[in-house]
């Protein structure tokens, strides 16, 4: 068996008395688009941040890229790219200053950042936009931004905690096109999103209640499980099982 | 009517009490200020350090010192053999009085005539000295009368010279305006500070920057180091300004000065770094540096003297780092003097800077918890 880009073990989080994550088993292959689906609080973000080396597990055990992320959390960082809710871009700078100040931080100098920064900008479309205030951009650019600052050192993973919140339909359509193109190109990345659409255009996907997995598979198979409904109806028919 | 008024008057209760940093600030900064206010402030200078140069060592020099030890002022720490010693200690600081008894003084007053002694004050320092100089003439009219009592006629017997040095007009500015560089540097840099690592964290730009492989030490350095920049800026400012509009003299090294206070704007901005570790907002952090500068301005010797203070309010004193660079700015600019007298606080205030950047980054965690 290859090594899996993502692995966990039971991995738990609590905060004061309260569990976000319960005993969470989860195995993503390189090169994947993997979903994870659920409610809010159903410990989505919580996930993603312990995979990121953000919250540090209270139990269990995460592998990024054959890493334990409780052991060497900072050897992670340079693999990964990572989108939080609220995008981590600066909005009192330029689209171009951001870009450049995110370069730099993952250690890029002078020609390699030069062509890099070309390579991102071409990717993303953003050229028109460089000398623009992020803070100016519309939801769906700044989601393009915060992306393109993401992938800038060619993290072999991606985290996208709900990428595509307060962005339009088009937009999210084109945002879904490039993290497809990203993962054809061997990026595997984890998707966290209470969108059905977006959840269908997942290679698999992972159901989150209350913590923990309630089904695992492809869009299909996890609509199979309940008896061939649409995925809304299987993710709800799960989630209320679930609770009882 | 008014029956939406106690709703939103139990929820201000309820939200003041949550928010515990607020709360503290307000049953904090009363208490602070009554008691710094209450206590520190007064401008009669008691117990002024003061050194005697005793040339005649006779019963009646012992005797006239004496009187000043009685008025409480002045409070005798050392008895000098000569000048070179008594300069010294006002150039240190360890005296800011001087009383030299001449060899003539015990001669003159026998024979009726006029007998000089020299009451020389540090000056760089105006309430203080201006409560020696009082206290001075007050000791010299009394036991003028004294001995005219007993004598009946004749010269006035005694008389004392009051010199004061250092800043001989007794000019506020020149007291005022070296200090306000250290109050100057002490508010922005903290607060700015403060504010630096916490606006990340409200943005949400601070969790973006935790995934990145940047190390906390890179992270806090290169989050300070812009402001060393605007800290000398701000003190040149002040300085020409100073020297120019207030005519206040640039009197020792200025190349000394300028590094002093590159140890002390560190400090301010490791100490900011370091409250920006502790609160949420950015909200607390200009209270917590508000917290922070009220001791600074009020205990350092900014407005009053130390030596004015009780006891509590003077150790307190020692544990803000202002006290330390006034020294160094005021010895430095009025004084003139250099490392030889000032390295002890020198040395203070590079442990201070170094304390804090440990602390901060020692406290500062690149997770989210």
């Amino acid at each position: 068996m290859t090594q899996a880009a993502v692995e966990t073990h039971d991995l738990t989080r609590r905060f004061d008395g309260l569990t976000a994550v319960a005993k969470l088993n989860l195995r993503i292959e390189r090169g994947e688009v993997f979903g994870l689906l659920g409610p809010n609080g159903s410990g989505k973000t919580t996930t993603i941040r312990m995979l990121c080396g953000l919250l540090e597990p209270s139990d269990g055990a995460a592998l990024v890229a054959g890493i334990d992320v409780a052991v060497a959390p900072e050897q992670i960082k340079q693999r990964i790219g990572y989108m939080a809710q609220k995008v981590g871009v600066y909005e009192d700078l330029t689209v171009s200053e951001n870009l450049d100040f995110y370069a730099g931080i993952y250690g890029l100098r002078r020609t390699a950042k030069r062509s890099r920064l070309q390579e991102v900008v071409t990717f993303l479309d953003l050229g028109d936009r460089l000398q623009q205030l992020a803070g100016q951009l519309s939801g769906g650019w700044k989601q393009r931004l915060a992306l393109a600052c993401a992938l800038i050192h060619r993290p072999d993973l991606l985290f996208l905690d709900e990428p595509t919140a307060g962005v339009d339909p088009a937009a999210r359509r084109r945002f879904w096109q490039t993290i497809h193109d990203l993962a054809s190109a061997g990026t595997t990345a984890l998707v966290s999103t209470h969108y059905m659409d977006e959840a269908e255009r997942c290679g698999r996907l992972g159901m989150m209640s209350r913590g923990h997995l309630i089904a695992v598979g492809t869009p299909g198979e996890v609509a199979a499980q309940v008896g061939g409904h649409t995925l809304e109806d299987a993710f709800v028919i799960l989630q209320e099982r679930d609770e009882q | 009517m008014m029956s939406r008024f106690w709703p939103m008057f139990r929820k201000e209760f309820i939200q003041m009490r949550r928010d515990r940093l607020t709360f503290a600030m307000m049953v904090g900064i009363p208490v602070m200020q009554l008691l710094v206010f209450g206590y520190a402030i007064q401008t009669d200078v008691r117990n002024l350090p003061t050194v005697v140069l005793d040339q005649s060592r006779t019963p009646e020099s012992r005797d006239v010192v004496q009187a000043f030890q009685n008025t409480g002022n002045f409070r005798m720490v050392a008895w000098v053999d000569g000048w070179p010693a008594l300069d010294r200690a006002l150039a240190r600081g360890d005296a800011q009085a001087a009383i030299v008894v001449p060899y003539e003084y015990p001669r003159e007053l026998a024979r009726g005539r006029t007998a000089t002694l020299q009451v020389i004050v540090d000056a760089s320092d105006p309430l203080a000295s201006q409560s020696a100089i009082a206290a001075a003439g007050a000791v010299a009219m009394v036991r003028s009368l004294t001995i005219l009592s007993r004598t009946e006629g004749g010269a006035t017997p005694l008389d004392t010279r009051v010199r004061p040095r250092y800043n001989p007009g007794l000019r506020s500015p020149n007291y005022i305006v070296p200090g306000l560089v250290g109050v100057i540097l002490t508010m922005t840099m903290v607060i700015i500070t403060a504010m630096a690592i916490v606006r990340e964290r409200e943005r949400g730009t601070l969790e973006q920057l935790i995934v990145t492989p940047i190390t906390k030490t890179e992270l806090m350095l290169g989050k300070i180091a812009p402001y060393v920049g605007v800290g000398l800026l701000q003190m040149t400012a002040v300085l020409i300004l100073g020297r120019y509009v207030f005519d206040v003299p640039i009197t020792g090294n200025i190349v000394l000065l300028y590094a002093v206070s590159l140890i002390f704007i560190v400090a301010s901005l490791a100490f900011g770094l370091f409250i920006s570790t502790l609160v949420r907002t950015q909200q607390q952090a200009i209270q917590a540096s508000f917290g922070f500068m009220l001791p600074n301005i009020l205990l350092s010797g900014f407005m009053f003297p130390r030596q004015a203070m009780p006891e509590i309010a003077q150790w307190l004193g020692l544990f803000v780092p202002l006290t330390y660079f006034l020294k160094v700015v005021r010895g430095i600019l009025l004084k003139g003097v250099g490392l030889e007298a000032l390295w002890e606080e020198v040395l203070i205030l590079v442990a201070f800077a170094v304390v804090l950047i440990v602390a901060s980054v020692r406290r500062f965690r690149k997770t989210l918890d």
